[in-house]
């Protein structure tokens, strides 16, 4: 499990906009880079990061190569009711990076 | 003895140093405390408020595996950090401000690294972690960040002054194809640019730092090779003890500079 | 404090061979650059995503520092006037680049559940190139920015492995 860290404020109040910070430790191998040997070393990134309010999507960033390792995105949403903030994480295999923030809003 | 200027020099003063160096065999004196300033001054606003940031900076992943790593138990004695320190947050405050330093089973100095693995040797019955691995270096980064915003304060420890020396003897000391002195860059030229590059005074107190450069954290030796490999210099393996004297030198000149560690760096 | 040379005289030609080697070494952080990295390439990848529609300028804001001291980790953050609202909204923002071995940044999707259009993310430029941004508003229309930045290497660079 790669380590992330999420900064999502624990309550707001209805109506506002609050901002979500996130980070994830990824190599964001780029597929571009030669090894020792001068063999390219192959092409192996985070292309999705989804996140989503009470199982309602709210942001999604399709990603590729030149986005820096250990992917820093922040972006905002509205504080609209208590529940999940959702964050999942794709990388090139498939394979699924899932984190969770709960938020309480009055 | 005479210097005389020998066509390296000259050479080195067009080609890389932008304003004309006079090749001195002394440095300028260790640079005064009013001048003192940490790595953080040389960097853009942009990577400064990267650094500052602790809920954006690269470097706390590296802290949080560390803070993971703390209470997992270990080795033979199936023992943790947390263990035998409890809170690091109160145990480790102000640790790493004061490495490296004397140990009487090996009576030379050690770093922070070297002592973690001691601890693990040791109290756990665990191995040893490679040097630079994922998990020392998390480890480091977790303790070292327990000190942060304290002041460098190496030990007043006598048993460590010939050790401190030969830090400073190897700092002076014109190395490798280059034939440049640590001092050279950052004594003589902090401040000034090589190859568009800001030279900073080459101060510990980041360290783990997260650098732009590596794309991940690494440790104060591992910069201080990569150094030398730039300098065409002789550099050598991880755990040598000139690169722990040139440590505790380091953190000699840049006592009272504040720990910043995970710090950012390019 | 003793000055202790390695040899008593250096000649030119070690020099030079290490100057050259660390230049050499600079060669080494450059990743490799395949033929289609161009402006060209950037200008056909828009091409793909946006079609024959109009670009305007406006409304679209790109924020990069002119000059980074290390392409490996550059802080971008976009914004876009919009109200954000179901009426009105930013749906998507991309971003792309100009010399880096394939054009394409990240594209962002947004919507009336944003509140602001403003993201932010670290990318990573191979050299001093353009970076352009392309936003897509809810109503169709395209509004479009793009911003310089001048890449510097570290000057000693550590072999790799």
């Amino acid at each position: 499990m790669a380590r992330t860290l999420i900064n999502v404020p624990k309550t707001a109040k209805r109506g506002q906009v609050i901002e979500i910070k996130t980070l994830i430790s990824h190599p964001m191998e780029t597929g571009f880079r030669p090894d020792r040997s001068g063999k390219l070393v192959p092409r192996d990134i985070i292309n999705k990061f989804v996140c989503t309010y009470n199982d309602v999507e709210v942001f999604r960033a399709d990603l590729h190569p030149a986005i820096a390792a250990n992917p820093f995105i922040s972006f905002s949403t509205v504080a609209t009711e208590s529940g999940t903030l959702a964050f999942t994480w794709t990388d090139d295999a498939g394979k699924i990076y899932a984190e969770k923030a709960n938020i309480v809003v009055e | 003895m005479g210097r005389h200027f020998r066509i390296v020099e000259r050479t080195l003063r067009a080609v890389i140093f932008p304003i004309v160096v006079v090749a001195t065999p002394a440095f300028a004196a260790e640079i005064p405390p009013s001048e003192k300033r940490s790595g953080y001054f040389f960097m853009s606003r942009e990577t400064q408020a990267m650094q500052d940031d602790l809920t954006a900076n690269p470097g706390m992943l590296s802290v949080l595996d560390g803070e993971a790593l703390w209470s997992r138990k270990a080795g033979a004695a199936d023992r943790a950090c947390a263990d035998c320190h409890g809170d690091a947050s109160a145990s480790m405050k102000g640790v790493a401000a004061r490495y490296p330093a004397f140990d009487a089973t090996r009576g030379r100095p050690i770093n922070l690294d070297q002592r973690i693995n001691s601890c693990r040797a040791e109290r756990q019955q665990a191995t040893p972690l490679p040097y630079e691995s994922k998990d020392l270096l998390a480890l480091s980064a977790y303790v070292a960040t327990q000190s942060r915003g304290m002041p460098v304060t190496p030990p007043d420890d006598p048993r460590l002054e010939r050790f401190r020396e030969a830090g400073r003897a190897f700092y002076e000391v014109r190395q490798g194809q280059l034939n440049l002195a640590c001092g050279h860059c950052h004594d003589d030229n902090w401040g000034k640019r090589l190859a568009g590059a800001l030279i900073p005074q080459a101060h510990p107190n980041g360290y783990p730092i997260y650098r732009l450069e590596w794309q991940s954290v690494g440790s104060l030796q591992r910069r201080l090779r990569n150094c030398l490999i730039g300098m065409r210099a002789e550099h050598f393996d991880y755990g040598a003890p000139e690169y722990v004297d040139l440590e505790l030198y380091l953190a000699w000149r840049g006592r009272g500079l504040p720990v910043e560690a995970p710090a950012v760096r390019p | 404090m003793t000055d202790r040379t390695h040899s008593s005289r250096t000649s030119r030609r070690r020099f030079l061979a290490g100057a050259g080697a660390l230049a050499g070494g600079l060669g080494l952080a450059l990743r490799i650059r395949p033929a289609d990295a161009t402006p060209e390439a950037m200008a056909e990848a828009i091409k793909q995503v946006v079609g024959q529609a109009k670009l305007q300028q406006g409304k679209i804001k790109l924020e990069l520092p002119p000059l980074v001291e290390n392409g490996n980790t550059v802080p971008l953050t976009v914004s876009v006037e919009s109200p954000m609202t179901e009426a009105a909204h930013v749906r998507r923002i991309h971003l792309f680049n100009e010399k880096n071995p394939q054009p394409y940044v990240a594209t962002f999707h947004l919507g009336p559940r944003s509140g602001r259009s403003s993201v932010s993310a670290r990318l990573r430029l191979a050299d001093s190139q353009h970076v352009v941004a392309i936003a897509e508003l809810s109503d169709g229309s395209l509004w479009t920015t793009r911003v310089h930045v001048v890449v510097t290497i570290a000057a000693c660079l550590e072999e790799i492995g």
